[in-house]
Order: structure tokens, then C-alpha cells, then sequence
């Protein structure tokens, strides 16, 4: 029974409270790219990969109050707080749905800026590209980001070890 | 590129075109449209495409899939629907070359990107790529690069070409003012879908005043921009996204068709998987169920091989996969009843053992569709940094995003947008020939959660 809304309950089970839209639609596309079983749909947008399927079923799970959505004014915009609300939790525990425990490489993600893991996840959307054309890709698509040569090493960096703790269940 | 062009069958009775240098065609060819009513072809590139056989495929699909079941002239398909986009697409072009100079090469570019922006599609591919986790984006751009005719029309004009467009398709080509013309909150694809359904289905929602709307459009870096003084036409696109939504994309009718056609290709994977000897073999499935489809493959799939199979299975011996063919190919649909997730949870689990109890395979029966399994959507103004949304040009130069400025925007972005449903045979529950008594618990337990 509604599979893909379990995932996503435990996913934020061992995320814990994730701030943004912009983080959490991103941090979904990168389980997804390290074959966690995330299979909602991705578009490349102006700030990366999005997807409209994730974001309507958050709002589902907001509104059945499986998650608790915080809106707080920032200056000029409106930021969204994340997090698993106990009727969520007790829906996780009916459905019985098992989710892979990677609670360390989530937190850590959680850990990292937006603007970084919007990097990331760019970097991954491009993988098949060789790191030269994903670096041009980086700077055209991503101008006013500012991204440098560095952050760019740093997001292949990350996506190595992400890999390699999936690889050896250091997770 | 011309000799081929010279063999090609002519639309619409008008004669074939002869070479010239500069990549026109000697005379326009015109398709006629009910929605846009004439579309213009004076490109010979854009011809060609026409007829490549991967662009020709098109008209083997229907454009809303399983719709035709709930609206009886939904027939129309993705090849109407593409030349539909790049009709809009040239008059956008035609209105912003007012404003500025464009490149020849960017021109078309855009063109044949809109014109293949949806190449990649296969027969009801909303459910297939749910099921076999399958993306006809990627596709779509398989298509385009690799070995096939579209690829080779688009080589002759450019080694390049066939990588712009599949960039532009993809969202990532750098001129994001061209990506956004074909993808955007609105965009000509939008645009002709939403008249081109309202169209075929034959509701009388859905309808706006696109030239108006491609009038007031002005180029900015990122993306087109809508004069304020066309803001009104901008309210009508949103309300007719909105309307079309709820009353075509999001009928349930549909979306009990979308349901059996999901679980019969889920149990024809199951079958096969277990070496099931099918009385036809289902040759065009195979590689699809083990996860090795090719780019020939996939272009062997149409609607037309998928009913085939349909219609056969109806006589397999497997009574899940029969009786799931049956219904679809003579709409005889599940029915349904609204569901709260999480009231359902409390009595799913009795659910389940009724339903096997009276020899039902709950996996296949009993099934919840939740808004979010669908890929149409609203139009939201979002977060920072979220999708971009619609902005007005305001007369001192200043953009804002449109449901600041429009109460009626404003009004519908807010509302509640989701919701579930849960299907079942009734037909079944119906007949109390056998186990009445639990088909009896059955059906009062679903229809009580309606509240």
C-alpha cells in the first residue's frame, strides 16, 4: 500500500528534519543515483534535476499529515521544513515497508549545503559526460552559481565516497 | 537532403517541393488542424523530419492514452499533438523575431526541437515507464543521436545539430530563453495540448487565446516574459490548465483504465519471469521484461502491437492476466471509492485476507491511485530556487511572478490539490453467488471509509 510514500517516510526516519525544497528534491535524486529505491520521475530544471512527482507527493503526505511542513519568511522568499510527524510513523509501521538502513551516509547529506547538492546532483545528471564536458556543462548551465574548478572536484569527491560506503555498507 | 525530400508523399494534396540553396522549400506545404487550423511548413529540414519513420511512428500512439475510454474522441495522437508544438513554436518565433534578430542555425534548432520534443514516447507510456521504470525522455534523445533517419536528416544540415536538439529537448542547452519556449510553466507545448485535448475530448473548458498570449510575449535572458496589459490571457491559460486537469487529465475513469492496464503488465512480467508458456509468445515484451530493451526494440512498440497482445491474452489460461485483458479491451473497469491513507491503514489488513479469502489476488484487486502517480500538474509559484515561474514584464521594467499580481492565480495555486482512490472489481463483489458473506464485509468496509 502506497509504496512509494513508505520510502519516502523512511527516508526522512533516518534523515531526520531536512530545510528546503530545493535540498530535499535534490537529496532524493542522489539516493536515487546511488540505487536506493527511489523511483519518482526527474527533469533537468534551472536549479537541476526536479521532479514534479516528488514534489506532489509531499504534498499528499503533508496533507494526510504523514510529514510536518513548517513555512518560515526568509527575506524575499518562503523556506519549507521537512520532518516525519508520528502519523507517518505509524503508517511506516503498518505498511511493514523495509527500507535500506543507510542512516550515516543520509545524515551526512543532510549535512551539506543546498547549493552544494544542487552541484552533486547536476554532476550526477551529467555522469555519462567525461569530467571536462560535465565541468563546461557546470559553467554554462550554472553561471550564477559561481561554482569553481574545486567545487566541482569536491562534488566528484563526495559522489566517490557516497559510492564507496554504499559499496561496503558503511552506511 | 533533397532527393529524398522530392520522393515524399505530398500532405493535403499539395504538390512536392524542389530544391533550393537556401534550404526552403520551392512552395509551403500546409497540414490542416482543427485546433490551429493551418500548420506552415516552409523548411525543408522540418519536411524531412515529417517523414522519417521514427517521426511517422507517432501516429501509432495516442496523445492521453487510455482517456478514449472515458472520452470517446480522445483518438487523437502524438504526431498531431508534435506538429501541433511546432506550429506554435513557429508562430512564437515568427512574433519574437519582431523584437530581435534570431540565428538561422538557433531557429532551427528550435524547431525541430519542438516538432521531436516527444519522439521518444511509446504506447501508453505513462504506465509502461511507471511499470518497467522506463523514461521516454532518454529515448527521445537515443533517437535523436543515435541510428536512425531523424538523426541523419538533422546531420545534414550540421554534425552538431543532432546534439543541440536533443540538448534543447533535455533542458540543457544553454540558451535557456529557447529551452524555455518548449518547457516551461508555459510553453507551446502546454499550450497545444491543453487546446488540442480540450479539442478531441470535446469539453468546453480548457479554451484560451493563444495569440494573445504569444502577442505580450517578450524575450528576456532566462526565459519569455508576459506583458502585464496581457495578464488577463495569462489567468485564462492557468484556468484552463486547472479546469483540464480535474475533469480530463485526473477522471477517474481514466485513471481505473491506467490502473488494469498497470497490473496486466505487471502480471505478464510475473508470468514470464516464472516461464509461463504463453499461447503466444510475447516476443515484443521479452527484452522489456528483462531490462535489455534496444533502440530497435523500442521502435517496434505501438499501440497497435500492445493491443494485439491485449486481445490475445484474453484467452491465456492464467485467470488474472484473462480477466485483466477482458476488462480493459471491454471496459469493464474497476469502480472506486475515495480513500484516506491513513483511515484505510487501519482496515487494510482485513482487506487483504478478505480478498484472498474469496479467491482474489488483493496485488492485482485492490488497489489505491494516489494524485502524485499522475504526470500532469498545476501550475505552483514555488519556492526560491524551485521550478521558475510565470513572470509579468510591469510597465516600469520590474518582473513579477504572476499570482502576485492575479487574485485568481493566486486563488487556485492555493488550493488542495491531491487525493487517493482505491479500486476494485465490484462486479465480482456483486455477485454473491459464492462467499456473500465476506463479499458483503468487503463491500461495507470500502463503502463506509467514503464517509
Amino acid at each position: 500500500m502506497l509504496n512509494e510514500h513508505a520510502k519516502l517516510l523512511a527516508f526522512f526516519k533516518q534523515t531526520g528534519e531536512i530545510v528546503g525544497r530545493k535540498k530535499l528534491q535534490k537529496m532524493i535524486y542522489i539516493a536515487k543515483k546511488i540505487d536506493l529505491p527511489f523511483h519518482e520521475k526527474y527533469q533537468f530544471h534551472m536549479f537541476g534535476p526536479y521532479s514534479e512527482e516528488l514534489t506532489l507527493r509531499m504534498e499528499e503526505m503533508s496533507q494526510l499529515d504523514f510529514i510536518s511542513e513548517v513555512k518560515e519568511k526568509k527575506a524575499g522568499y518562503q523556506q519549507y521544513r521537512y520532518e516525519l510527524a508520528d502519523k507517518g510513523e505509524e503508517f511506516l509501521g503498518m505498511t511493514g515497508y523495509e527500507f535500506p538502513e543507510v542512516t550515516r551516509v543520509l545524515q551526512e547529506m543532510n549535512g551539506q549545503s543546498a547549493k552544494f547538492l544542487e552541484l552533486v546532483s547536476t554532476v550526477l545528471y551529467f555522469e555519462e559526460l567525461s569530467k571536462e564536458d560535465v565541468t563546461n556543462k557546470v559553467f554554462k548551465l550554472k553561471a550564477k552559481q559561481n561554482y569553481t574548478e574545486e567545487d566541482i572536484d569536491e562534488a566528484y569527491a563526495y559522489i566517490a565516497r557516497l559510492r564507496e560506503s554504499m559499496n561496503e555498507g558503511e552506511v | 537532403m533533397t532527393k529524398k525530400l522530392t520522393e515524399q508523399k505530398s500532405e493535403e494534396g499539395v504538390t512536392p517541393a524542389m530544391e533550393r540553396q537556401d534550404g526552403k522549400l520551392e512552395e509551403e506545404k500546409v497540414f490542416k488542424d482543427p485546433v490551429h487550423r493551418y500548420i506552415h511548413v516552409r523548411d525543408e529540414l522540418i519536411w524531412e523530419l515529417i517523414g522519417t519513420k521514427e517521426f511517422q511512428r507517432l501516429r501509432r500512439i495516442r496523445q492521453l492514452g487510455t482517456t478514449f475510454l472515458t472520452f470517446h474522441g480522445a483518438e487523437h495522437t502524438r504526431f498531431n499533438h508534435s506538429l501541433g508544438v511546432y506550429e506554435v513554436m513557429r508562430r512564437m518565433v515568427e512574433n519574437l523575431e519582431k523584437k530581435g534578430a534570431w540565428d538561422e542555425e538557433e531557429r532551427l534548432v528550435c524547431l525541430a526541437s519542438a516538432l521531436l520534443h516527444d519522439v521518444g514516447h511509446g504506447p501508453f507510456s505513462h504506465s509502461f515507464e511507471k511499470v518497467f521504470h522506463m523514461d521516454h525522455e532518454k529515448w527521445t534523445r537515443e533517437i535523436i543521436l543515435g541510428d536512425t533517419e531523424i538523426n541523419q536528416v538533422l546531420r545534414q544540415m550540421s554534425p552538431d545539430v543532432p546534439e543541440k536538439v536533443a540538448d534543447v529537448i533535455a533542458k540543457t542547452y544553454d540558451n535557456k530563453l529557447l529551452v524555455s519556449l518548449i518547457s516551461s510553466q508555459i510553453d507551446a507545448d502546454r499550450m497545444d495540448y491543453l487546446l488540442r485535448d480540450a479539442f478531441y475530448t470535446g469539453v468546453s473548458y480548457g479554451q484560451f487565446d493563444m495569440e494573445r498570449i504569444l502577442r505580450v510575449m517578450r524575450p528576456e535572458e532566462d526565459q519569455a516574459v508576459f506583458k502585464h496589459s496581457g495578464m488577463h490571457a495569462v489567468e485564462d491559460y492557468i484556468m484552463s490548465r486547472y479546469q483540464m486537469y480535474w475533469q480530463v487529465y485526473f477522471h477517474p475513469v481514466t485513471r481505473s483504465a491506467e490502473v488494469i492496464l498497470s497490473k496486466i503488465l505487471h502480471r505478464a512480467r510475473e508470468l514470464l519471469a516464472e516461464n509461463y508458456p504463453f499461447k503466444i509468445t510475447p516476443i515484443h515484451f521479452k527484452s522489456m521484461f528483462n531490462g535489455e530493451v534496444t533502440l530497435k526494440d523500442y521502435l517496434k512498440l505501438d499501440e497497435s502491437i500492445i493491443l494485439y497482445y491485449f486481445q490475445a491474452w484474453e484467452e491465456e489460461d492464467d485467470p488474472i492476466l484473462s480477466d485483466l485483458c477482458q476488462r480493459f479491451m471491454n471496459r469493464r473497469l474497476f469502480k472506486y471509492v475515495e480513500c484516506n491513507p491513513s483511515k484505510q491503514m487501519l482496515i487494510w489488513p482485513e482487506l487483504q485476507q478478505l480478498f484472498k479469502k474469496i479467491g482474489l489476488n488483493p496485488d492485482y484487486y485492490l488497489v489505491i491511485d494516489s494524485s502524485s502517480d499522475l504526470p500532469y500538474d498545476f501550475y505552483r509559484p514555488g519556492e526560491k530556487d524551485e521550478r521558475l515561474p510565470i513572470h509579468l514584464l510591469m510597465p516600469d521594467g520590474r518582473l513579477r511572478e504572476l499570482s502576485r499580481e492575479s487574485d485568481v492565480v493566486e486563488a487556485i495555486s492555493g488550493k488542495k490539490r491531491t487525493d487517493h482512490k482505491l479500486y476494485f472489481p465490484e462486479d465480482f463483489l456483486s455477485d454473491q453467488t459464492t462467499f456473500a458473506k465476506e463479499k458483503q464485509k468487503i463491500l461495507s468496509l470500502l463503502t463506509n471509509q467514503e464517509g
